[in-house]
């Protein structure tokens, strides 16, 4: 079976900016694929290249193993949701629905239908001839995603949907996405700059920075298994210490650090002279155990119930934060103390430096 | 007194001058609309009488003035709106350079005076007739909707503009999105969008024909419209008559203003109460989606 | 020259320009490639990218400009009859501007006085009758705008559009009726004894400038509304905290903010003052001549086409002096002032 989505090398530059830069990826059908990035990574431009509104420079775009060149919008197997939703307000909460329908020739009849059937899908029965501004920012939402289903597209490209609501209706609306999702059976893809969104709901994550692909993968290998210092500090907190390749033994590297030398696991073989950045997450240090260590002035702590993070300053520039949970909070040091803080090196990963050489 | 009393009091004083300046003169002339004497008259107050609205409608050139006046704006209407429509959307997708020339060129009649375009209507249209030898085209009635809608388009493109920028783009991506034709786009999204500023284009397109008089005196030849009756009657002598059609217009008016009022507040009042439900769906908590 | 070689001008200048723009465009696309922004018909599909350049076309070039360069051509054109029109007689002439200058198409010698002195009356004029409308509107516009409470502005509002949609031409009348020697005015001071004999205010011109004044009122009121409307009103407060006089604050904070606004009211006020018909013909006395029923007369008393190009080609440059120098006075670009 084609893949829902197929990527070949696609390159997207304005004059003589690349926004996207040489974009190879498989999405499978039925997945949950998620973009993530900060804000003018490329993952919006990508999406809407997907969607047909952007043709890439370079490369080709396959959706469901064909090739979408020369392809609009309006003649591509994708539904979009925009980040502000893009709903119509002059039309009712059905018409809005059935719009894709309208204007493929489905009779009225036929369109009522489908607008209650999806009206009950995403729980809101019984507001088909209200207008848009009668609903809330969540039932917008909801409406949003139905109007796109209601073409029945292969693939649905979400574009930070959630974005505009609060907090608590972001979190519900997770749920809710996945549970469509489940139930409908097509491909998502989905952009986001929020962490959090992306690993909860996707099957793979592909994190982007300054238009390149760093790493594609599930949620728990980007955050065990980063393979960019890019992904490392970008999924998940992480403390880094730059240093230089100064032994190789087996999976194990070291790394020259101005703390002193620290060792960590060299997934991507980095060979000893490269320029390398080793990560611990502030999980992953304890005070005065370990086989590395190094030490440390306690600066701040901040209680924070089950946890509590405690920043200490070392001899590199950048403060390196520890994370305590249960029995371990107790034994954290005052203001000002020195401790010696160390690390297990199955727990450190050892990834070449931002601007280094790729692997 | 104090100082604030003062200042007070001057602009209370200033504003009731400023009114009765634009109202005595028009107040006036309603009086004189019912008063029974022949020249137009407050005092003495001879009878009241609605004689002189009797006479305009037995008054056979005021009438076909009107008609003729009518079908004019109505012709205005329909070419002024649309092309005042395509000018705003060209100037939102021009290419940068040529904008600032385009703008020049369509904006301006509007600061053109009337008479000059009402000239260069008819020099235009006679110099084509002779080139072509069409004398159908040299029509005061074709002329007149030509003329006026030069600058009323303006008057449009103008209304469009000012709404244009409020629109979302991001709609008529939604609509293609979802495999609509870029005709249908245009159908189904941009024009409801722009519907409000259709119907207020509409009204100032009309009422701007209407009481028209520079451009339309000079491009009308033969036929006669409501203003250049109105306009012939005036330098003849003045009768109470003209008082009437006065009283008149300004009673269509005023109802027409009082009803837009009313059917606006209507509709912020029915707005209100659809975002107070909205909210209120919001706070009553979460519907979950059923699993 | 002869006057057929204009026509062809004339009917190239428009494709020309639109040609230049066109290929610059087009040149651009080639050299963007695939980078290009969607074009014009692909954004719009083919049936409204027709009708919007069907519409701009018609209305830009056959209704706009062609008709105005058709203007321009024939004042530079002699008055012949119909069957010697573009014939060999027919060659660029500046004797209908010589007229004007000097009452005879061929003899400099004398000033043609009539004519200088009511096109300079009207400009003077409706210069004067720009700023005393600016000085009559702006204490309401800003009390409308930051002073009065909002059910009393809609109030206010609906009390000065009322008038707006009577005819100019009856507006005109009313004052006829109000000054008139045999007027609603005259009867009132002859009534209460303050006059013998009735005032000839239409003879003094009382009539035109009143009646000219009270006609575009309206259209001097709503762009400074509008203009000092979207000042923050903070600004004010804040120079009234810091002890600026009530002047000051009008002069340094409020007009530079409202520029655009004011400008666009003079500017239509202006043209439409120097450019009226209805008042001057109803209310002028026997003895002032306004320059816009001298065009007319031009037209439809003379029957002198040519002419009456001229002399309309000449108004028409006079507004645009008016323009080029409000806008150079405040700074501003010409979409500032018709926005």
């Amino acid at each position: 079976m084609a893949a829902a989505v197929d990527l070949s090398h696609v390159t997207i530059r304005f004059g003589d900016f690349t926004a996207v830069d040489d974009a190879t990826l498989s999405i499978e059908p039925g997945e949950f694929f998620s973009f993530l990035g900060p804000s003018g990574c490329g993952k919006t431009t990508l999406l809407r290249t997907i969607s047909g509104f952007i043709e890439p420079t370079e490369g080709v775009v396959r959706i469901g193993g064909e090739d979408m060149k020369g392809r609009g919008p309006n003649a591509r197997p994708t539904a979009l949701i925009f980040q502000n939703l893009a709903l119509f307000p002059m039309m009712s909460v059905a018409d809005n629905i059935t719009y894709g329908l309208r204007v493929r020739g489905v009779s009225r009849a036929e369109r009522r239908k489908t607008a209650e059937r999806l009206l009950d899908l995403i729980a809101l029965p019984g507001s088909a001839d209200k207008r848009i501004d009668e609903l809330s920012g969540g039932q917008k939402q909801r409406v949003a995603i139905a109007r796109a289903l209601a073409v029945e597209p292969k693939v649905l490209l979400l574009d930070e949907p959630l974005s505009a609501l609060d907090l608590k209706l972001r979190q519900h609306m997770r749920n809710e996405l996945r549970a469509i999702q489940r139930r409908v059976g097509i491909t998502f893809i989905y952009i986001t700059h929020d962490q959090g969104e992306a690993l909860t709901m996707s099957d793979r994550v592909a994190v982007m920075n300054r238009g390149v692909i760093e790493q594609i993968a599930d949620g728990r290998t980007l955050y065990t298994a980063p393979r960019t210092a890019f992904v490392a500090s970008f999924v998940g907190e992480n403390n880094g210490f730059p240093g230089r390749v100064s032994a190789v033994d087996g999976e194990i590297a070291a790394v020259e650090t101005a703390v002193g030398v620290l060792r960590g696991r060299n997934l991507r073989k980095l060979r000893v002279g490269s320029d390398a950045v080793l990560y611990v997450r502030p999980e992953a240090l304890v005070i005065g155990r370990g086989s590395e260590l190094f030490a440390g002035v306690a600066q701040t702590a901040a209680f924070e119930g089950t946890l509590t993070h405690v920043t200490f300053a070392t001899r590199g520039d950048r403060p390196v934060t520890l994370t305590a949970a249960g029995r371990a909070a107790e034994a954290i040091p005052s203001e000002g103390e020195e401790v010696v803080l160390g690390f297990d090196p199955a727990s450190a990963l050892v990834v070449p430096a931002e601007g280094g050489a790729h692997a | 007194m104090s100082a604030g009393a003062v200042g007070r009091a001057i602009l209370g004083l200033y504003i009731a001058i400023f009114f009765v300046y634009l109202f005595a003169p028009l107040a006036i002339m309603g009086i004189t609309a019912f008063n029974s004497s022949t020249y137009p008259a407050v005092v003495p107050f001879e009878g009241f009488t609605l004689n002189w609205f009797a006479a305009l409608l037995t008054d056979g050139e005021m009438l076909t003035g009107l008609r003729t006046s009518l079908w004019i704006g109505l012709l205005v209407v329909l070419v002024s709106v649309p092309t005042g429509l395509a000018g705003a959307l060209v100037m939102t997708q021009i290419h940068a350079r040529a904008r600032s020339l385009y703008y020049l060129v369509v904006v301006s009649p509007v600061l053109t005076p009337g008479v000059i375009i009402g000239i260069s209507t008819v020099v235009f249209w006679r110099d084509v007739t002779t080139i072509t030898g069409l004398k159908g085209l040299y029509d005061g009635i074709l002329m007149t909707v030509l003329a006026q809608s030069s600058f009323i388009s303006a008057y449009c493109m103008l209304i469009f503009l000012a709404r244009l920028q409020r629109f979302d783009r991001a709609l008529e991506e939604a609509a293609l999105d979802l495999g609509a034709t870029h005709t249908q786009v245009f159908r189904d999204v941009l024009l409801p969008f722009l519907m409000p500023a259709v119907v207020s284009a509409a009204a100032i397109a009309f009422l701007s024909s209407f009481e028209n008089y520079n451009t339309t005196t000079f491009a009308i030849l033969a036929d006669k419209t409501l203003t250049t009756v109105l306009a012939g009657r005036v330098r003849q002598g003045t009768t109470p008559a003209l008082s009437a059609l006065a009283v008149l217009i300004v009673a269509v008016t005023v109802a027409g203003a009082v009803l837009y009022e009313i059917l606006k507040r209507r509709e912020d009042a029915r707005a209100r109460v659809r975002r107070k439900a909205a909210q209120a769906a919001d706070d009553a908590g979460l519907v979950p989606v059923a699993t | 020259m002869h006057s057929s070689v204009g026509k062809v001008l004339i009917f190239a200048l428009p494709v020309v320009v639109i040609a230049w723009f066109w290929a610059t465009a087009l040149m651009e696309r080639r050299r963007l490639g695939s980078l290009a922004p969607l074009g014009f018909v692909q954004r719009n599909g083919v049936a409204v990218a027709t009708y919007l350049v069907l519409a701009v076309a018609l209305w830009a070039v056959v209704m706009i400009v062609l008709p105005q360069l058709f203007m321009v051509d024939l004042s530079f054109r002699p008055k012949l009859p119909p069957p010697q029109v573009g014939g060999e007689k027919d060659v660029y002439t500046l004797a209908n501007y010589r007229y004007f200058l000097f009452g005879s198409a061929t003899d400099t010698s004398s000033w043609n006085t009539t004519h200088l002195q009511a096109f300079g009356l009207t400009i003077v004029a409706s210069v004067l009758i720009t700023a005393f409308n600016f000085a009559l509107c702006y204490p309401l516009a800003f009390h409308m705008a930051k002073a009065a409470p909002a059910a009393r502005v809609r109030l206010l509002m609906l009390l000065l559009i009322a008038p707006y949609w009577v005819n100019e031409i009856l507006r005109a009348f009313a004052f006829r009726i109000l000054l008139g020697s045999g007027g609603v005015l005259n009867q009132a001071l002859l009534g209460l004894g303050l006059i013998a004999e009735p005032i000839d205010f239409l003879g003094l011109d009382v009539g035109l400038y009143a009646g000219l004044s009270y006609a575009y009122l309206l259209l001097m009121i709503f762009p400074l509304y509008n203009a000092i409307e979207s000042l923050d009103t903070n600004q004010i407060e804040a120079a009234r905290d810091l002890g600026a006089p009530w002047w000051h604050i009008h002069l340094f904070v409020v007009m530079p903010h409202a520029k655009p606004g004011i400008a666009s009211g003079c500017t239509l006020v202006f043209m439409l003052t120097a450019g009226a018909l209805a008042a001057p013909l109803v209310l002028s006395g026997p003895r002032t001549l306004w320059f816009t029923p001298i065009v007319y007369d031009r037209f439809y008393q003379a029957f002198n086409w040519p002419q009456g190009a001229a002399y309309a080609f000449i108004l028409l440059i006079a507004c645009i002096v008016f323009v080029l120098t409000v806008m150079r006075l405040g700074r501003l670009t010409l979409g500032e002032i018709t926005r």
